[in-house]
């Protein structure tokens, strides 16, 4: 490592972002030690186990990530707006155009997902927490960790520039010799075994800790949805882990397994990659229609039409993801035996996702629709995700993908599917379930603004996309000639770019107008919802619900409503609760440190660090924590204070 | 409305495909058998597909408009319905006939694209080798015994098969206008097969991201009539320079070079990762050298096997 290549230099756009790195990182303990907040910020937050702490610690996460990866499009967008642009070099283009892929799928789609997860899961299902809650604050901080080592390879050391698929040999040492696919591959190894553990955590919680009387098909479809993805991510992210484990191998520690010579294979990594890869894809769009199910339900004021239908499909769709993986290399040379059997197994997937489309359009059919911005995102999910579907299909015809693949029509094709698919859930799911972890509602009218901002500027973004990839655009190309005839479309496509940051941007303002302005909710359940999570307080208190109810049927809190039967006696009883701990933290903190060393091979730390990390482990086994209770005096408190909240509004 | 536009737009951008105007998308502008089965394949699709979207919008609109809470009673309470099992196995039952009918469809294009063109089953295809290294094209013909660099030159009305490997990243061989793509890898060769129609000149590509230079790796395709392609091949032979060690050593290290013509080719000293000179000998302990021996081997061109 020379040390005139530790800093990357050399860029406007780089100076900036080190000198606003160095501002903000200087800003934030002098602000806390100025308002004196450093004890507040570690005893609510940097130490909780709550789940709906964790859950709003990754969503604001998230949301920082969404700004990280939109920045990279627009200067993407701008680099291609006109022929032979002269605004990025190649390789400036290349590293950016890898870590918007990386930053948005695992950095922004997953902790936004996660987050929603958190919040609700336990809400949803009548719990007070989730089964391991210090496991949970270890996920998050293994993610925030790695999330953080990677963004850092911005300023030091350089970005990986081999895509978001990191593809070898041009991943290996021999093509890629910075220390930038380093960074990917430790980043998304910490990050992804935070992941795991979610997996792990969310898969015993919903299986041992619903309410009484919850079966499992009587569970809400969000609900369900995250059970399923659960289970994707158990069976998922280990080949991920064992993969990055042997490019981190290969890159810096001499082995051979994806190398050009002495017998390695570069198919091995495209397979490895795709077998998790793939199954990813549906972790961020199953969760999505969970939440769509939740919306279209609540909005059309109607169960949610073909309910056991829509659990066999999400169940077809999640085994059906793990035998799909090589259609994202048709065009590798395999024989047309291999290509028609990932092509038909690829289109039976549109028959369970079909399934739902229609199951939710027959449940908005004899409802009493209101247009809220939640639901406008989820019926604007409809007809896109639609285009999405179907040229997934057509992409999925392995004949015709040798004249789609690597094109702008598949770059196009697969955001009409994870844009509405995920980012349209995750806003809508932001906006309905705000009011529960706040007490007050987003405004309505900036919300609605943001949406026709987004929805619009979408279609003009990608649609564009398509027509390029036809006529033969391939994507990365950090430039390309004037007489390809590529220019008109890609400027249309930056006039979109720049609709939908305005549109992100008035609904990051809308979070700090309705902070400021808007009315609180003076019950927990604003838009008259069916599930747990609307019969307890809003914001809930620590321990949900002060008594776990009682579920006899689907939609359970709706129908209490109705028949107007509560779901709990009031008897209480002193709840038992998990302590606050510093260790989930501090491991983040050194996994981060370890990381760091591991990407510059400076092994002596490295080892040190990982030394520490095993001795905090070994000192969590042997640690007798027992939690504490809420005594039944407490917890009427909180409770009279709430009623009593309700009668002065 | 978002859901008119959006179904203007496709149906704007369908007719404008299907309509064949002065400037078609190169996809759909095909001049060889294989590229015209994949555009045909293409056309049809995103006919079934336009007829889903007509359904799933319609559907859509309807409801949406006829069920807004504005347009009804206060008093109206929607109904508890749980589902109805014939409706759910319809909408079912019609993707899977459309999945099998497309299964089909696609069965049959893939096996026929990755075949010699039935149009020209009388004729031996015409062999030539296609290599990448950093951002440029390798072209070697083994008959001609001739290799050009960033140009291809064959005749038209004549079976091509293109094998392809890379010294380096996976890069994907791509003549849109002919046939659809095929990855180019450094352990094994892969094959595609094409042919053009009519002779003329045809934009190649490189369209797997490969590194830094990327963005230009573009060549140029020109399928020759007979006599032209013959009398170009005897020109090469004639004036060309040959292909030394040392001078493809030196183009391999190269980022970017011009077009280049020799006439010779590097297969003698460098053969292809065929046969015994693949990447991988799965379980075929045969050869007593190892891995620096297959590469000292002398050209061997009887091993089509290719590696895999």
């Amino acid at each position: 490592m020379k040390w005139d290549e530790f800093f990357v230099t050399g860029e406007p756009m780089i100076y900036a972002a080190m000198v606003s790195i160095v501002v903000v990182s200087l800003a934030i303990p002098i602000a806390l030690t100025y308002f004196k907040k450093w004890n507040w910020l570690w005893t609510n937050w940097l130490t909780t186990v709550d789940h709906k702490k964790i859950g709003v610690m990754y969503i604001l996460a998230a949301l920082l990530m969404l700004f990280r990866g939109g920045v990279d499009a627009l200067l993407m967008r701008a680099q291609t707006a006109v022929p032979d642009n002269g605004l990025l070099d190649g390789q400036h283009y290349n590293e950016i155009f890898t870590t918007h892929g990386v930053i948005m799928i695992l950095f922004m789609a997953m902790p936004f997902i996660i987050g929603l997860m958190n919040v609700v899961i336990p809400l949803q299902i009548g719990a007070r927490d989730v089964a391991f809650p210090r496991l949970n604050a270890v996920s998050f901080w293994l993610f925030f960790a790695g999330a953080m080592l990677f963004n850092i390879s911005f300023v030091i050391g350089g970005s990986p520039d081999a895509g978001w698929s990191a593809y070898f040999p041009l991943a290996s040492i021999e093509f890629s010799p910075t220390v930038g696919n380093n960074y990917y591959a430790i980043a998304l190894q910490i990050a992804g075994i935070g992941t795991l553990l979610t997996g792990i955590n969310f898969l015993v919680t919903i299986l041992k800790m619903r309410a009484p009387g919850m079966t499992l098909m009587k569970m809400p479809m969000f609900t369900w949805s995250v059970l399923i993805t659960n289970v994707i991510i158990v069976f998922a992210f280990p080949v991920l882990t064992v993969a990055l484990a042997l490019m981190t191998l290969d890159r810096q520690f001499g082995t051979q397994f994806f190398a050009m010579q002495s017998g390695g294979m570069d198919m091995l990594w495209a397979n490895l990659f795709w077998v998790w890869g793939h199954p990813e894809v549906y972790i961020v769009v199953l969760p999505a229609f969970g939440i769509y199910s939740e919306i279209i339900a609540t909005f059309a004021r109607k169960n949610l039409y073909g309910y056991k239908s829509m659990v066999v499909s999400m169940v077809a769709i999640s085994l059906l993801s793990f035998v799909v993986w090589a259609h994202h290399f048709y065009t590798m040379g395999h024989g047309v035996m291999v290509n028609s059997v990932f092509s038909i197994t690829t289109m039976a997937i549109a028959v369970p996702t079909g399934v739902k489309i229609f199951n939710w359009l027959f449940t908005l059919r004899k409802g009493k629709i209101s247009f809220t911005t939640p639901m406008l995102y989820s019926l604007a999910f409809i007809p896109i995700f639609t285009i999405g579907g179907v040229t997934g299909v057509m992409l999925a015809m392995a004949s015709a993908d040798y004249q789609y693949h690597n094109t702008m029509f598949l770059v196009a094709h697969f955001h009409y599917v994870l844009i509405p698919g995920t980012v349209f859930a995750v806003i809508a799911g932001f906006h309905f379930w705000f009011p529960k972890v706040f007490g007050f509602r987003l405004n309505e009218k900036l919300g609605k603004l943001a949406f026709w901002f987004i929805i619009v500027s979408f279609n003009v973004t990608f649609f564009p996309l398509f027509i390029l990839g036809l006529n033969g655009m391939t994507r990365r190309m950090y430039t390309y000639s004037a007489s390809t005839g590529y220019g008109a479309l890609n400027m249309l496509s930056m006039v979109g770019a720049v609709g939908l940051a305005i549109g992100f941007i008035i609904l990051v303002y809308n979070i700090y107008w309705s902070v400021r302005y808007s009315p609180r909710d003076t019950n927990g359940d604003p838009w008259d919802g069916r599930s747990l999570e609307w019969s307890t307080h809003s914001p809930v208190p620590e321990y949900n619900f002060a008594v776990i109810p009682q579920v006899n049927r689907l939609d359970a809190y709706w129908f209490a409503k109705k028949e107007g039967k509560p779901l709990a006696d009031t008897v209480y009883e002193p709840i038992h609760m998990p302590n606050n701990s510093g260790l989930p933290v501090i491991m983040g903190a050194l996994f981060f440190f370890w990381g760091f060393f591991m990407v510059f091979s400076w092994w002596i730390p490295a080892i040190l660090s990982f030394a520490v990390i095993i001795a905090l482990m070994a000192y969590r086994s042997f640690e007798k924590d027992h939690g504490h209770y809420i005594s039944v005096e407490e917890i009427e408190r909180t409770e009279n204070a709430y009623r009593g909240e309700q009668h002065e509004n | 409305m978002k859901k008119k536009r959006a179904a203007f737009l496709l149906f704007a951008v369908t007719s404008i495909l299907l309509a064949g105007c002065d400037n078609p998308l190169l996809i759909f502008d095909p001049k060889g058998p294989q590229a015209e089965t994949i555009s045909s394949t293409i056309l049809f699709s995103i006919a079934m597909m336009a007829g889903i979207l007509l359904v799933v919008y319609v559907l859509y609109t309807v409801v949406l408009l006829k069920y807004r809470a504005s347009k009804q009673d206060e008093s109206y309470e929607p109904p508890h319905e749980e589902g109805n099992k014939w409706l759910e196995l319809i909408w079912t039952a019609i993707p899977v006939v459309i999945v099998i009918i497309l299964s089909v469809v696609t069965v049959t294009s893939t096996s026929s694209v990755e075949q010699k063109s039935t149009v020209y089953a009388d004729q031996k295809p015409l062999v030539i080798y296609a290599s990448s290294s950093n951002w440029k094209w390798h072209f070697s013909y083994p008959e001609e015994g001739i290799e050009t660099v960033n140009y291809v030159n064959f005749p038209a009305n004549r079976p091509i098969e293109f094998r392809l490997y890379s010294y380096g990243p996976i890069t994907s061989f791509w003549i849109p206008q002919l046939a659809g793509q095929k990855y180019a890898m450094s352990d094994m060769v892969t094959k595609i097969n094409m042919s053009a129609n009519v002779p003329g000149s045809f934009m190649g590509k490189n369209s797997n991201f490969s590194g830094e230079g990327f963005a230009k790796m573009e060549f140029e395709a020109q399928a020759l009539t007979d006599a032209d392609y013959k009398e170009w091949v005897r020109d090469v032979k004639a004036t060309a320079p040959a292909l030394t060690e040392s001078e493809f050593d030196s183009l391999l290290k190269a980022e970017h070079v011009g077009r280049k013509t020799y006439s010779s080719n590097h297969l003698s000293f460098r053969p292809a990762p065929e046969g015994k000179n693949s990447g991988h000998h799965h379980g075929s302990m045969d050869d007593e050298g190892d891995m620096d021996m297959d590469m000292d081997m002398d050209m061997d061109m009887e091993g089509q096997h290719d590696g895999h």
